[in-house]
Parts: structure tokens; sequence; C-alpha cells
């Protein structure tokens, strides 16, 4: 018997190394695997709550959850393609036409 | 007993692969571990009782959405990260934010998620179930996402094909 | 039935004169802006002439309204037009002399710049004028009056280019405000006990108070403030300071504005509100003194001038102390009268001296004039008859009115009369030493002499177009040498002279065989408490049974008396004749030497004893300093300057700190967003926990 907490830890550990890898990496593509990994989080949370309390649709969400994630990663992708070909470069830090 | 060992293991490969996302320098070897992180959590849902959400898991992002990463990095012949000037702000107030944000997401989870413990396969999520979700109370989602989808094909489609391909076809059309 | 005169053409005519002059008269030939500025003007003048025919069947006083203005609760002020026999000779007086003027300036502004401004200004005064002096109330009377003190602003400093001429345009402008507004106060006391500014409501409900003789009271303040007014307006002690430095202007400004009309305008009003200041003994007691001290004041300083138009503006400032001295001894119809002469006399001085400084090519220090006589002789012959009308010699009209006013005076106490009659010595002693040293002796200045017969046809000097003109008011035109003044300038002057040797002849006082009929035609205004409204005393020269007669006809008694004293007041006018003959003809080195004798003091009056200076050290410099760095440095610089700019500083400074969250680094995007989302989070954790 696990209580649930120790699931929503879990998916907090992850959640939090998301974040950090977004923080800290340099890679775009390492920080775009980093937000399939607070994804990721996110999605075991949501089951285990839904595991709670009985209510299915948590499940569904992730279902959704997953679509989406799997259209932002293609779209994303093909942006990163796309940057890589006018900047010749993965390091994050020289995408910086943002800057004013 | 079985069910918390087995929370145990798959949790601490969860973790384990996290961690190694975060400490390796070149990104395949960051895509890997992310394979390993998603495989593990495949099983912790069927540790929950989510079936079909554990195989969409597996099939889905493990299978076609990693194994895209994996291309682009081919692609891009992505090689190990270079050291280059950071950002200060990231550090200084990201981390502590996320020290912050986390500590109180996890305060609050757990304050609230109650004492009942969750059983093995606490709630059974078998396909015929989600279906019947899926298609009666969340159809509009459904449909909304299908088209996002073809959206997102679309997008991705355009973003990244190379210049002169796009010449020719606006050629050709 | 009131016929309607159509009052309103008075004013509005020479306004629409200046509005065509103003708004189209730089595009016309000078012909055209003379014709539009004499017609209009007198056109004013020819309606007044109506008026004036029409007048003995016109029920008094005869009112108009041409449209309603300011109903606020009860309080109402309409734009309406008052006519009476103290109104109508202000106005023929104003419409005449303001028409004889304008000819005069076409030949005198000819080769001017700014022909057509001037006539525009010119008529924008008579306006202004002609609304003062047929205003219906206070309120009207008060655009008059404000709008008088423009059109002066605006004429003094006509040549605006020249730094004396600006300063002294805003001098006179100031020092008019600071009367005006004694004239507000006692237009709000009015409003505030009276409701109204009316003039017949308000001395309907005056004459229905008693006099104020036991100490001041409301119509003592009332008094004593319109007298600021009046102060301010008419050059009287001690706001007469502006009236030297208008000479600044062209001279037929300070003829007709400085001389025959605006400054008369003080007198006016007093006379107009008799009813207010007979009630309030010590208010009436202060004008007179005011008024006396002045004359003396005035004349005294006028004996030392060397300036021909500063001689004739202190000499004005003088003659207005007598009006002022008239109306404080309740001889208000007297008072009135020497406004009336005077307008003739000095407007012909004033004239005449423009006639003479343009024949002397611009020249106005009268050490350099000299033995003009037979150069000059129509100016110098109605010169002569100008001065001998304000010397008091009789049978000219400067005699009858200022003789009067002596006798009346006397009445109330013999100070006014004895400071009355020295006065009038000094007058006539700086009058004819100004005609002494103009007309006489040899000539000292530096135009060469060319005896020229006087011709007509002298404006075809066009296409200089200065509007600054270098010496005195005029600018020489090298005709070379001095010559008479065309005939449009000496038609007004034979005019005025006429004026001033007969016109005194309505005021023959009944001691002289006269029936001084200008006093009875004035009587129904003063005599009466209340204004007269039965149509049984329509005719003038009615006095209706008054309530208190306040101001009676001439005491017949001692008619001896009176005619010593008259054979007095023409005795020190002879006298200032003879010292001024003695000292300006005979032995002209004798000026100097008593100058020199009297050292100090002879500097004290030259330099007008100072008062400018005193001032400007009193109240000309604080405010002048406090102004800028008070206001200036302290205020608009340092407060609200500073706080604009230090707003701005601080906003660029704060962009400027924040401008580096927008670094273009992901990463650091990722931080704020992360740290933001914490303290969401944290914000609402907290919120769930309370």
């Amino acid at each position: 018997m696990v209580p649930l907490s120790y699931y929503l830890v879990l998916s907090g550990i992850l959640f939090a190394c998301g974040v950090l890898g977004f923080l800290i990496k340099r890679n775009i593509i390492t920080i775009f695997m980093s937000i399939e990994l607070m994804l990721n989080g996110v999605n075991l949370s949501f089951v285990a709550f839904a595991a709670q309390w009985h209510a299915l649709s948590g499940q569904v969400f992730v279902f959704f959850v997953m679509v989406v994630a799997a259209a932002e990663a293609a779209v994303g992708l093909a942006i990163i393609i796309a940057v890589y070909r006018t900047r010749e470069t993965l390091n994050v830090d020289q995408v910086n036409l943002l800057k004013l | 007993m079985l069910h918390l060992a087995l929370f145990l293991i798959f949790g601490a490969v969860c973790v384990a692969g996290a961690v190694n996302l975060l400490a390796q320098r070149h990104p395949i070897n960051s895509a890997l571990s992310l394979v390993v992180v998603m495989g593990s959590l495949a099983g912790e849902y069927l540790l929950l009782g989510a079936e079909f959400v554990a195989a969409v898991q597996v099939i889905v992002y493990a299978g076609a959405i990693m194994v895209l990463f994996v291309f682009v990095i081919m692609l891009l012949n992505a090689g190990e990260e270079e050291r280059t000037r950071g950002s200060r702000i990231a550090v200084l107030f990201g981390i502590p934010g996320l020290l912050v944000g986390s500590v109180l997401i996890a305060w609050v989870l757990i304050a609230h998620s109650g004492t009942q413990p969750v059983p093995l396969g606490a709630l059974p999520g078998p396909p015929r179930e989600i279906a019947m979700l899926l298609f009666h109370d969340f159809l509009l989602p459904f449909e909304v996402t299908s088209v996002l989808v073809l959206i997102a094909i679309m997008g991705a489609v355009v973003l990244a094909a190379r210049p002169e391909a796009v010449e020719h076809t606006k050629k050709e059309g | 039935m009131t016929p309607n005169l159509n009052l309103w053409l008075i004013p509005v005519l020479p306004l629409i004169g200046a509005a065509l002059n103003g708004l189209f008269g730089k595009r016309l030939t000078r012909q055209a802006v003379a014709t539009v500025a004499l017609a209009f003007s007198g056109a004013a003048f020819g309606v007044a002439l109506f008026v004036a025919t029409r007048f003995s069947t016109l029920q008094l006083p005869h009112i108009e309204t041409v449209a309603q203005w300011i109903r606020a609760g009860n309080f109402r002020a309409d734009f309406a037009f008052y006519l009476d026999q103290l109104s109508l000779v202000m106005l023929l007086v104003v419409t005449g002399v303001g028409f004889l003027i304008h000819i005069y300036s076409v030949g005198y502004m000819w080769e001017e710049g700014g022909f057509y401004r001037f006539f525009s200004y010119l008529n924008l005064f008579m306006f202004f004028m002609l609304t003062l002096v047929l205003a219906n109330n206070y309120l009207v009377m008060f655009i008059g009056w404000e709008g008088v003190g423009l059109a002066s602003y605006l004429l003094i400093g006509f040549f605006f280019l020249r730094d004396s001429a600006a300063s002294a345009g805003k001098k006179a402008f100031i020092v008019n405000r600071v009367g005006d507004f004694g004239f507000l106060i006692a237009l709000f006391l009015l409003i505030k006990h009276f409701g109204s500014l009316d003039f017949m409501q308000v001395f309907q409900q005056v004459s229905s108070l008693s006099p104020e003789t036991a100490g001041a009271g409301l119509l003592t303040a009332i008094g004593l403030l319109l007298m600021v007014g009046a102060a301010g307006k008419s050059a009287q002690l001690p706001l007469y300071v502006w009236l030297p430095d208008a000479m600044e202007g062209p001279t037929p400004v300070s003829a007709l504005i400085h001389a025959a009309t605006m400054v008369t305008a003080g007198v006016y009003m007093v006379a107009r509100s008799h009813v207010i200041f007979e009630r309030a003994p010590i208010a009436l007691t202060v004008v007179a003194i005011i008024g006396t001290l002045t004359a003396l004041f005035a004349a005294t300083i006028g004996i030392a001038q060397t300036d021909i138009k500063k001689v004739l503006a202190y000499s004005t400032i003088s003659q207005l102390g007598y009006m002022f001295m008239a109306c404080g001894v309740a001889a208000f119809s007297a008072a009135i009268f020497h406004l009336m002469t005077h307008a003739f006399f000095k407007g012909l001085l004033f004239l005449a001296a423009g006639s003479v400084i343009h024949a002397i090519g611009g020249e106005q220090d009268m050490r350099k004039m000299g033995g003009l006589k037979e150069k000059i002789p129509w100016t110098f012959w109605t010169m002569t008859a100008g001065t001998v009308a304000i010397a008091g010699i009789p049978p000219l009209a400067g005699f009858f009115s200022k003789d009067e006013i002596l006798w009346r005076a006397y009445q109330a106490s013999w100070a006014y009369w004895l400071i009355g009659l020295f006065t009038a010595f000094q007058t006539s002693f700086y009058m004819f030493r100004l005609w002494f040293m103009t007309f006489t002796g040899s000539y000292r200045g530096t135009t060469e002499e060319q005896p020229h017969a006087e011709h007509a046809g002298h404006g075809t000097h066009l296409g200089r177009e200065q509007i600054v003109s270098r010496a005195g008011a005029y600018a020489p035109h090298g005709h070379g040498g001095i010559h008479e003044s065309p005939r449009v300038m000496l038609v007004p002057l034979v005019i005025l002279a006429v004026m001033s040797i007969v016109g005194g002849w309505i005021g023959i006082p009944g001691s002289m065989g006269g029936g001084n009929h200008f006093d009875k035609f004035l009587a129904p205004v003063f005599h009466t408490s209340t204004p007269s409204l039965n149509t049984q005393h329509a005719t003038p020269g009615e006095v209706a049974p008054p309530e208190k007669q306040t101001e009676g006809p001439e005491p017949q008694t001692s008619r001896a008396t009176e005619l010593l004293f008259t054979g007095i007041s023409v005795f020190a006018a002879l006298l200032g004749f003879v010292l001024a003959a003695i000292l300006y003809y005979l032995r002209p080195e004798l000026p100097d030497e008593i100058a020199q004798a009297l050292g100090g003091f002879y500097q004290a009056v030259l330099n007008k004893y100072y008062v400018d200076e005193l001032y400007s050290i009193l109240f000309v410099k604080p405010l002048v300093d406090g102004s800028r760095r008070i206001l200036w440095h302290g205020v608009d610089q340092s407060v609200i300057d500073a706080t604009l700019d230090d707003s701005a500083d601080g906003a660029r400074h704060i962009s400027d700190t924040l401008r580096h969250m927008q670094s273009g680094n992901i990463r650091s995007y990722a931080g704020w967003v992360a740290a933001g989302a914490a303290a969401v989070i944290a914000y609402m954790v907290w919120m769930g926990a309370r």
C-alpha cells in the first residue's frame, strides 16, 4: 500500500528536474526534453489523483496531455530545425534576437 | 509490500533517469535517459491500474516522440554542449524560485492528499471505460485535439521545409 | 413713448471701423484706411449730434437695452445704454474731439509704419470710451473702463520696437490695473449690498440711506474704492506715474487719450456716482484732498520739465486734480464743465505741440526750440489760444470753468481755494514758459532753417515703412527745414482753438451776467437725490422737487465777493504770465541761475521728486526680484519643472534598470518565469491557508 503522497512526491521531483533542466541546460533540444519531463511529471500526478478519487476522467486528461505534447513536440522541433538553419547553432544563449 | 517495492524500484529508475538527463552533456544521452524515464513512468501507471494510459505512454511518448527527438538530434548533428555565458538571472532567481515552488506544491499536495493509501491497481482504466468517457463526455475536446494535431502537422511541415523546397512547390502550384 | 435712438450705433460704428482696419488694413492703401477710420468715427459723431437734436423730446433718463447679459439668481446685468444730460455732454465731447483728432492723425501719422494699426486702435479706443460713457450699469462701464486701458496700452506702445515705449505701455496698464482692483472691490460691495450694478437701481437704493456723517460705513468704503479706481484711470496721487511715461506714444494719442477723454473717465465715473459720494462725506473729502494735492504736486513738477510733451502731461494731471477737487466739494457740474473745456484746450495744446514737433523734425526738447513764431504762424496762433485758455484768462474757456471750481472750493474750505489759486498761478507760469521757450527768442535747434510757406499736400512721402521712429515721436523726414503742418493737421487745430475761445461761454456764471446754462443743463442730474422718472420733468433745466438738496444752484449771496475772487484768480494768471515773460523772454539767463541757486531742490523737482524711483524700490524691485527668485527659480524651475524632469528621469532610470530584463536570453526568461510562478503559488497557498 503506497500512500498517494509518494506518487505526488515523485511527480514533484520529476517536475522540479524538468524546471531545473530548463534553467541550466544550453542545448535547445535538451531544454525541450526538459519540458517533456515536466509534462510527464504532471501526467503522473493526474493519474495518481484519478486513482484516489476514482475519477476516470483524470486518465482521459492524461491522454489529452499526451496528444498535445506530441503536437507541441512536432512543431517545436520543426522550429528548432528552422532556427538551426539560420543560426547554425543549437546554443540557446546565441538565439537572442529577442533582445531589445 | 510488493506494491511498495515495485513503486520504489520504478521511482528510483525514474528519478535516476531524470537526474541523468540533467547531468549528461551530449543531448543523445539526455534523450535516452528520457526514454528510460518514460518507460518507468509507464510502470508507475500500471501500478495505479491505468493500463490504457501506460500503453499509450510507451507507444506514443517513448515510441514516437522520443524517436522524433532522436531523429532531430541526429539530423542536426548536435554535439556536446559548449560552455557559454549563462544567465545569472536564471541561476539567481530561477533555482530558488524552483525550490520554493516545489516545496510549496509538495507541501500542499501532501497536506491535502488524505491518508488513504492507494491500493495496487486502484483504478482500473481499461480501454473500454476510457473510450466510453472519451467519446461521450469528452467528445468535443477529442475532436479539437484532432484538429490541433492536423495543424501541428502542417506547421511542422512548413517550418521545417527547406527554403528551396518551398519555392519549388510554389512554382509548381 | 420712448423713441428708439439706436444708441448702440454710437459705440458700434467705431468698432466696425476698428475691425475693418484691423483685419484688412494691411492690404488697403493709406487713403482707404484713413477713409474707413474717419468715416466711422465721423458717423459716430453724427449719430451723437442727431441724439443731441432729439434730446429735448426724450424722457430722461433714456435707457435702451440692447441684449440680455447676465441673469444669475437675483442678479441681473444687461447690455444697456443710459442717456441723460451728463452722458450727452460726455458723448459730444468724446465723439467731437475724437473725430477732430482722427482727422489730425491722418496727417500726423501719414509717414509712419503701421498706419492701419494706429487707426484700428484709435477706433477701438473710441468704441470702449463710448461704451463707458453710455453705460447703464457699472458692469458695462467696467467693460469700457478696462477697454480704454487696453487701447491706451496698445497706443502708448505703438512704436513697440522701442524699449521705452513698450515699457511705458506696460507701466500704464499695470498702474491702471491697481486702480481697477479698487474699482472691482467697490463693484463687489455694490453687488453684495444692493444686489445690482444698474445705475437706476443702485442710486434708488442708496438715496434712501442716510448720509454717513457719523463715521465711515459702507458708502464711504465704496466711495473710497471707486476713488482708487478713478485715481488709477485719471492719474491722481499716488497712481499718476504712468501718464508722463505715456508720452512715448504718438502725439495724437496723448491728445485724445491722455488729455481729452480716457483720463476724464475717472471724473465721469465719480460724477455719475455722485449719489453715493454725497452720502459719504469722508470719501468726498478724500476725493477733494487727493485732487487738490495732485493739482499742486503736478504743477510744481511741470515747472521744471524740458520736454514739451512732459510739461503738457503734468499739466493734464494738474487739471484733472482740479476736476477731482470740484467733485470733492460736490460741485459736480463744475467738474464736468472743466472736463469739457479742458478737452478743448488740452487737446488743442497737444495737437499743436505735435505740429511744432513735426515742424522742427522730431525734436521735443524745448531748450532746442525758440523763435518759431514766424515760421509756423497757424500753429503759433492756435497754441496761443490754448495757452491763454488754460492759464485762465478771460474771456477764454478755461477761465470760466476754473474760476467756478475755485469759487465752489472756497465755499467748502479756504484751504482748497488757496492751493487752487497757487496752482493756477503755477499753471499760467509753466504754460507761458512753454509758450515763450517755444515761439519767442531765437531758434536754438539744429534743423536747417528754410522758411517755407505753409503748404498742403504734405503727405506724399510714402514708401518708408519704418515702425520705429527715431527722434521723439515723429520720424524726421528731412524735408528741409522748419515748415508748417499740412492743412489736414491745421484744420482741427483751428476748430479746437475756436472751441477753446467760445466753449466757456455756455457756463458764464450769474455773477457776470450770464445765465450759466451749463449748470442748469446738468442740474437734473446733480440736483436731485433720485433720478427723475416722471414725464413731467422731461425738459432739461427743470429742477424736480428733491427730497434733499445736495448740490444747489450757485448761492446768490455775496456776488461782490465772487467777483473779488474772480479778480484775484485773473491776477494770479497774469502774474504767472509776467513771471514767465521775465524769466524766459526778457532775461533768459535767469532760469539757470535760479536753478543753480536752488540746487538740490531744483534737482528733486526736475526728477519728479524721485517718485518713480521710490515706487521702483518699494514695489517694482521687490516684485520683480520675488518673481524671479521665488516664483521663477523657486517654484517654476525647482518645483514644477523639477517634478516633471525628475519624474521623467525617474521613469528613465527605472526603465533603464528594467531593460536588463529584456536580454533576449531565453534562460533568464525561464528564470523569471520560475520565480514568478513560485510567487503566484506562494500567494495562492497563503490565501488558501487563511
